[in-house]
């Protein structure tokens, strides 16, 4: 049975949506998709596990051998992004219940559950898929479920943020795969392995140059990569709190794992950085995002768009260290695929809850007044995941920002170690807005935490954050292995 | 257009050899063009036709938007269905070597019934957005405030 | 004027997806921009498909007398893009249809002028 678990992983969330609209029972739906969230951590676990043993191993889809038929495999890198994904959604499932029964109608609850498997089914399918068109089918799936899930907003301007989302999102994803396109126009293959070895001493053929331009913008605008962010903070800001949670902490992490297996594992790394200015080109992008969207946060007056910002920002941090591109660097960037995941799934999970309590369908920064002592259990994890955002000592974002500096400074590249640190001074700035409100600033109503599950999985969440904070044997050690694999082909 | 004779006429005769026409695409794909995809949406066709003809309330009496939301689930659930029985088999998920004694047989019956899920959830699919879409019209205000 | 001619299917690709993601980017109205979204998508399926086509070649199935063979990849592979493709335009005519409900318009500069006043 464990040689089919790469399988699985996509079939069993794939199975339960066609399952949940047979169904059509909230409850049915929420089980469901509970168990198979479950599942699918006990399988991604089971996988990196394999991998740290074993190393990589594929898997051929209808015993078609690769490259001819489709192949999945699973490698360091892969297997420490399901283990990413699968851990947001094992807290994101429990605490949709009382969330998504908030937030829609009794007849509608079940197709945002199906919206949800379907979404992870497509982002567990990208990681772990080893063909280009493939991966190019599961991103659309992903995307799709997700618009759907944005659009399901209470507001208005939900359903314009989820078109435009749309737009750029479709968009991005017909350019990669023009970008794919091109690659099979020149090699014949569309197996990930077999396109890397075809692609050797072809590197500045037109084609493959432009191939890697379409292939970067595509997937840039599914990352959010500045400037093309535009879509991110109204998506964010008006979809459902149990859908900004997970699109947060998964959807653009996951596209940054495309983008990495892009540069590291199919196109020459050393042809990539040495003859394109590829490293300055992302530095210099990354360091933009860490500064501006963190400067558009501190003066942003609606919460949830605030941390939208700071997603943006905080995307930042991780292509950074394609830019630095070493081993440190990569460290960082690849464990803060985690590290922000949990942080931010930990404030929007939490934020859904004071939505919750307060009945609105905005929170302004000023209506948090008074939340230390309303809800002092949610102001609480709001703060320690606000203090992970920052990077304070004890806390996962600290883990990253130590890796990236690290690799900076290995680099010789001072500006970027000082851009960390103002970003951070930045961070510091918009998260003691929170604190002021929710501690200092005197508010009315009467105490009432979140519902028990919603809080559960906020806490947890936060206190993920402490853990890899203090704890880094998943984390580090498994971001530490993917970079080692990502760069054993380079230097 | 419920008024117009030839209309009903030619509705009533020609929607069960629509329907027929979408089984003949469905199975003669062994041999030529064809398959779940086009036959799905040739019979979808069908039902929409006889909705154009005989009103949208006609139409949801033929195939009720539960059943249709019902075939696009249980359609892809038999294309997943498929998969399993490689792995149950013996083989790898959507295998279909192992599904028969004979290899090639067992293409050929993996195939099937991939491509009876596929019609089913590819004539759900079609009839279901155009319920959705015929259902609706206007602005809140338009429909007279409902 | 060759270089053209040989050419043809490439220019003709490449005239689409401008002129789609043009469409997109620069008409304010939200089907206008859906319309452009499908021309821009139909320009890569004629990028995968026409380089599949190879002269004098026939359908891949063997049979006696044919040596010479099209590559069916490219038209099973634009399927499932087109697939995608009516998915996404499914959807997006499905949010436009609640937009103009909630909006009462499909034109942009109308909508964030109507999120802007909070007007109906």
């Amino acid at each position: 049975m464990v040689e089919h678990l790469p399988a699985l992983q996509v079939v069993l969330p794939l199975v339960a949506a066609p399952l949940i609209v047979l169904a059509r029972s909230p409850r049915f739906a929420w089980l469901a998709t509970t168990a198979v969230s479950y599942a699918c951590l006990v399988i991604a676990a089971l996988l990196a596990t394999r991998v740290a043993t074993l190393g990589a191993f594929s898997y051929a889809l209808g015993s078609w051998a690769p490259p001819w038929g489709i192949e999945y495999r699973v490698d360091a890198l892969s297997a420490f992004v399901l283990v990413a994904v699968a851990l947001t959604a094992s807290f994101v499932a429990p605490y949709a219940r009382r969330s998504i029964a908030a937030e829609l109608d009794a007849d509608r609850q079940y197709l945002m559950y199906a919206m949800y498997c379907l979404c992870l089914a497509g982002l567990l399918g990208i990681t772990v898929t080893g063909d280009a068109f493939n991966l190019f089918v599961f991103l659309e799936i992903s995307s799709l479920a997700s618009y759907v899930l944005i659009a399901l907003g209470r507001r208005r301007q939900a359903l314009v943020a989820a078109f435009q989302y749309m737009l750029m999102g479709t968009v991005g994803a017909t350019f990669y795969v023009i970008g794919v396109g091109l690659l099979y126009l020149v090699t014949g293959t569309l197996n990930l392995a077999d396109l890397a070895e075809r692609l050797r001493g072809v590197e500045d053929l037109r084609p493959v140059l432009a191939a890697l331009a379409f292939i970067t913008v595509g997937i840039g605008l599914k990352l959010a990569l500045f400037p093309l962010h535009q879509w991110l903070p109204n998506a964010y800001a008006y979809a459902p709190s149990m859908a900004t949670a997970f699109l947060a902490a998964t959807a653009t992490k996951v596209s940054v794992y495309v983008l990495l297996r892009f540069y590291f594992t199919v196109f020459d790394p050393a042809a990539l950085f040495d003859r394109l200015p590829t490293r300055e080109t992302f530095l210099a992008l990354s360091v933009a995002a860490m500064i501006l969207a963190s400067l558009v946060a501190v003066f942003e007056r609606e919460v949830k768009r605030l941390f939208a910002w700071s997603s943006v920002a905080q995307i930042g941090y991780i292509t950074l260290g394609i830019g630095l591109e070493n081993h440190a660097g990569l460290t960082g960037s690849i464990a803060h695929l985690l590290n922000h995941g949990v942080t931010k799934g930990a404030i929007f999970l939490l934020l859904g809850g004071v939505a919750l309590r307060s009945g609105a369908a905005s929170i302004s920064v000023g209506s948090l007044a008074g939340l230390g002592r309303r809800m002092p259990l949610t102001a609480f994890g709001l703060v320690i995941a606000g203090l992970s955002l920052i990077g304070v000592p004890g806390t996962a974002g600290f883990v990253t920002k130590w890796f990236l500096i690290l690799g900076a400074i290995e680099r010789e590249a001072w500006w970027v170690v000082g851009a960390i640190l103002a970003s951070s001074l930045i961070a510091v700035a918009y998260v003691w807005r929170l604190v002021e409100a929710a501690y200092l600033r005197a508010g009315q109503g009467t105490r009432r935490e979140a519902p028990a599950g919603m809080l559960a999985a906020g806490l947890a969440m936060a206190g993920l954050c402490v853990y890899f904070g203090f704890f880094t044997s998943i984390n580090v050690a498994g971001a530490s292995d993917a970079a080692s694999f990502l760069l054993r082909g380079a230097r | 257009m419920k008024d117009d004779i030839i209309l009903r006429v030619v509705a009533k005769l020609l929607t069960p050899f629509m329907l027929l026409f979408a089984l003949y695409v469905q199975f003669h794909a062994d041999f030529g063009p064809g398959g779940g995809f086009q036959a799905g949406v040739i019979a979808a066709a069908a039902v929409v036709f006889y909705a154009l003809v005989f009103g949208l309330r006609a139409g949801l009496r033929l195939v009720p938007e539960a059943v249709a939301e019902r075939m696009l689930a249980a359609g892809a659930l038999l294309y997943a269905g498929v998969g399993l029985a490689g792995i149950a088999l013996g083989g790898n998920y959507l295998d279909y070597f192992v599904l028969d004694a004979d290899a090639v047989h067992g293409q050929h019956r993996g195939i099937f019934w991939v491509e009876v899920g596929v019609l089913f959830t590819v004539s759900g699919v079609m009839l279901k957005l155009f319920y959705m879409f015929a259902g609706r019209g206007g602005t809140r205000d338009e429909r007279g405030g409902e | 004027m060759s270089a053209v001619a040989a050419h043809f299917s490439y220019w003709v690709t490449l005239f689409l997806m401008i002129a789609g993601l043009y469409i997109l980017i620069a008409r304010g109205n939200l089907m206008k921009k859906l319309i452009g979204l499908g021309v821009f998508q139909t320009s890569v399926y004629l990028l995968y498909i026409a380089p599949g086509k190879l002269v004098g070649g026939t359908a891949p199935i063997v049979a006696a007398g044919f040596t010479t063979y099209s590559n069916p990849l490219p038209h099973v592979l634009i399927l499932t893009a087109i697939v995608v493709g009516v998915a996404t335009l499914a959807l997006g005519l499905a949010i436009t249809v609640r937009i103009r409900e909630a909006y009462g318009t499909i034109e942009e500069d109308e909508i964030l002028e109507r999120d802007r006043t909070g007007e109906r």
